[in-house]
């Protein structure tokens, strides 16, 4: 109750200071909102190079808001956002890069998944048609026959 | 002196887990009752002696003995108490320690509770546990002592990583641990049914609740850590595909496909061979994860070559465990019986349609984890794999798996009809699609991700109200294991409607803020009615004062600092959320500008907390599926034969 009250008496001293004329609406902290998201956007799939795991969107480090500004200044300038991912590319190397290219050392990176996807369901599906040829006193006796029960 | 006696003990502990990995496994194998029976006490003074040690570390942080390294490493003299405890698993050393001692809290709970097992049965899980221990506290003993001492003593510690004094530190590393540790039961079960050479239903229902209770731990774990990451790094993600976040998330996913797959092998018999090497492939997901994170190979391939020692040690162990897990395997799988007959369409195929689904994806986040590691040790060039591969690679292996929840439950076992399926399924479909496109119109507009996410939230409840409907007789007498699938599905509808809200649907916003400027966001207005200093007990902050009103009433008084604490000087940004049911406000501080202005980010997160809520509940879901009484009312008529059997047969 009490730091409630004192709360209030400390929002009183803020809201009747100077500031109360000052009051309006806040702006954004970059001058143009869409170069910014597109900024945003770009950034997100660049690495921090001096941080443990950040992109530069996220990042406070001042290499991440340097390399956010040069990133807007080649949007500024009328740059595609693969060309500014190609500039930092060339820079930096594909360490920048958390979405890593397709060339002959990530193939298996990014066929992978789908190859291993082919490989289970080609043993799924082998596995199960041997599993129906087999006669059926390979089998062990079936409890669902003594109590049929679909739960 | 407290030091000292820690370390001794873990020696102890080390001798004692050697003859609880030994003498019952011998026992086993020659039918000697006395040596079987050292198991169960030796695990227990194993506990006892782990806890001793840990209690010793504890000590150590809590009064300030900076003349222990690891100590004079993790805390400072003006570290508050919670965190001088919570600093014991801040480190390399610690968290060893409590891995150890989350294995031996697993291996108390198997000695306590698995008094139905038959003798040889206990004696070998107990074994293999015990063996386990043996690797991990040599390698804390040998490369890794927490106890090591420092000389000349310094005056202070170096403090504790300041984005670790967080009360999540307290609760997270504990729960995770105690889901990726608890996966070591079902191995130390699978392993034991090897090595005996019983594999049947009755294993499948011995492991379940175990490996059930590690599930959820697990769960829970990630979802806190999540939560955390959400509020502590002050920029509003929840998940980032960070390695050490992968390290857990390789388990789970890889856990879930086993809890499936013991369902099948409980239920029916079948899959006994595949559920065996699921529980070996989980434990070695969890002790990989640990090599993950542990050996420094993460921060940069080359740092573990400059000190080889820790990662060899862990390489060489998860080398020895697999290995002979999986030659124990080769050599008994073969004589594992086929389980019961069933059809092309079933439940059964449904499940392993699942399993393989899960088992890829946990092979995606493999691939994506260890790939530029491989690629920077075979000097083959440095690259980084993050959340723009993951989700590119990832979302496309759920759907289908989530097309497969909605289906599996109202498959028959057995053998299932297409044509009574279909029909029986034709309404979920109907009431998935009409609720999505409601749901994208309420929502003002949809992407094509979005209502995807939609239809396969939806899916999942249409698909289980289905269920319900079909067995309205019958709810009253629903089995718990049914009620609790039940939940742990729709919380994983409840997670995917989070997402896919959140992702589609948060403003975010990045202001330039004075002292009284506002800000209108989604109906909110958010106004800076000050910034203030404030001093903590060990740092010092900028803390803004952010009222949020909505149509001139207020609802919250956000404070969200930026701070900096004294010993490691790095500023850390506390972000202030009003959680709530349908949206998170959020607010974060950023650096001050000319004037008294501030950079302040802004923002509206709608059903941000559906992504933990869903966790939450799929934990429920397994903790109400692992209390089934199936299991208990089991437990004791098999307590009951085993008396019966064996006249004057101790209860070891």
């Amino acid at each position: 109750m009490f730091e409630r009250l004192a709360w209030r008496l400390l929002l009183c001293v803020f809201l009747c200071g100077p500031v109360v004329g000052a009051a309006k609406e806040a702006e954004p902290a970059a001058q143009d909102p869409v170069t910014e998201a597109r900024m945003q956007r770009i950034a997100a799939e660049l690495r921090c190079l001096v941080c443990q795991n950040q992109t530069i969107a996220d990042s406070q480090a001042a290499l991440a808001v340097d390399l956010r500004a040069q990133v807007r200044e080649m949007i500024l300038r009328g740059d595609s956002d693969q060309q500014i991912v190609d500039y930092m590319t060339a820079r930096y190397g594909d360490f920048v890069r958390y979405r890593p290219p397709l060339n002959a050392s990530t193939a298996f990176l990014w066929f992978g998944p789908t190859l291993l996807l082919l490989t289970g369901g080609v043993v799924l599906v082998t596995v199960i048609r041997r599993r129906q040829r087999l006669s059926p006193d390979r089998f062990e006796p079936d409890e669902l026959d003594v109590m049929e029960d679909k739960a | 002196m407290i030091p000292e006696l820690g370390h001794f003990t873990l020696w102890l502990a080390l001798g004692v887990a050697a003859v609880l990995g030994t003498l019952p496994l011998l026992g086993a194998a020659k039918g000697r009752d006395d040596w079987m029976a050292v198991a169960r006490p030796a695990a227990r003074l194993l506990f006892v002696l782990v806890c001793v040690a840990m209690g010793c570390l504890v000590a150590s942080f809590v009064r300030h003995d900076f003349s222990v390294l690891y100590v004079a490493s993790n805390s400072n003299s003006a570290l508050p108490l919670p965190y001088r405890i919570a600093g014991v698993w801040g480190g390399h050393e610690g968290s060893l320690l409590l891995w150890v001692l989350m294995l031996c809290v697993w291996m108390l709970a198997v000695a306590q509770f698995s008094r139905h097992l038959p003798m040889a049965v206990l004696a070998r899980i107990l074994a293999v546990m015990g063996l386990i221990s043996v690797g991990f506290l040599l390698f804390m003993l040998v490369t890794s002592n927490p106890f090591e001492r420092l000389f000349p003593v310094p005056l202070d510690g170096r403090d504790l990583n300041p984005l670790l004094q967080d009360p999540g530190m307290v609760f997270h590393p504990p729960t995770l641990y105690m889901g990726y540790v608890g996966f070591s039961v079902a191995f130390a079960f699978a392993v034991a049914a090897l090595i005996g050479g019983k594999l049947d239903a009755e294993w499948a229902r011995w492991t379940r609740p175990w490996t059930s209770v590690a599930w959820v731990f697990l769960t829970v774990g990630i979802a806190m850590g999540s939560w955390w990451a959400y509020y502590e790094l002050g920029w509003g993600g929840w998940w980032f595909w960070d390695p050490v976040e992968n390290a857990s998330f390789m388990p789970w996913l890889a856990g879930t496909a086993l809890i499936h797959s013991l369902a099948v092998t409980e239920k029916r018999g079948s899959f006994k061979a595949w559920t065996v090497l699921l529980a070996i492939l989980v434990f070695s997901l969890s002790l990989l994860g640990t090599f993950l994170v542990r050996s420094g190979v993460l921060s940069s391939v080359h740092a573990f070559a400059t000190d080889p020692r820790r990662g060899l040690f862990i390489l060489a162990f998860l080398a020895v465990v697999i290995g002979s897990s999986l030659a124990l395997y080769a050599w008994r799988a073969p004589s594992v019986g086929l389980g019961a007959r069933f059809a092309l369409l079933s439940r059964e195929t449904l499940l392993l349609a699942n399993n393989v689904l899960l088992v890829v994806a946990t092979g995606a986040v493999l691939l994506g984890t260890l790939y530029p590691l491989v690629l920077d040790a075979l000097n083959l060039g440095k690259i980084s794999v993050g959340p723009p591969y993951f989700d590119t690679v990832f979302v496309p292996l759920m759907v289908p798996l989530v097309f497969l929840l909605g289906v599996g439950p109202l498959a028959r076992w057995k053998e299932a009809a297409l044509p009574d399926l279909a029909t029986r399924l034709r309404w979920a479909v109907g009431v998935a699609v009409v609720a999505s496109a409601l749901s994208a119109w309420a929502a003002g507009g949809a992407s094509l991700m979005t209502v995807l996410g939609f239809l396969m939230g939806w899916w999942i409840v249409a698909t289980i109200a289905t269920d319900v409907w079909e067995r309205r007789q019958r709810l009253h007498q629903l089995p718990r294991a049914m009620v609790g699938m039940m939940i742990a599905h729709l919380g994983v509808a409840a997670f995917i409607f989070g997402v896919t809200v959140v992702r589609s649907y948060e403003v975010e916003r990045d202001l330039k803020m004075n002292v009284g400027d506002s800000t209108q966001i989604s109906g909110y207005t958010f106004t800076l009615l000050g910034v203030r200093d404030v001093n903590g007990a060990n740092y010092e902050a900028a803390q803004g004062i952010v009222e949020v009103s909505r149509d001139g009433e207020p609802v919250a008084t956000l404070r969200p600092e930026k701070r900096v604490y004294r010993v490691q000087r790095n500023p850390m940004t506390e972000a202030a959320i009003r959680p709530g049911f349908l949206r998170d406000l959020y607010v974060s501080l950023g650096e001050p500008v000319e004037g008294d202005a501030w950079i302040v980010r802004v923002y509206v997160k709608p059903l941000i907390g559906w992504v933990w809520g869903g966790c939450l509940m799929m934990a429920f879901g397994g903790l109400l599926a692992a209390s089934d009484r199936r299991y208990r009312a089991r437990a004791r008529r098999d307590e009951a034969a085993t008396a019966e059997a064996l006249p004057g047969a101790r209860h070891v």
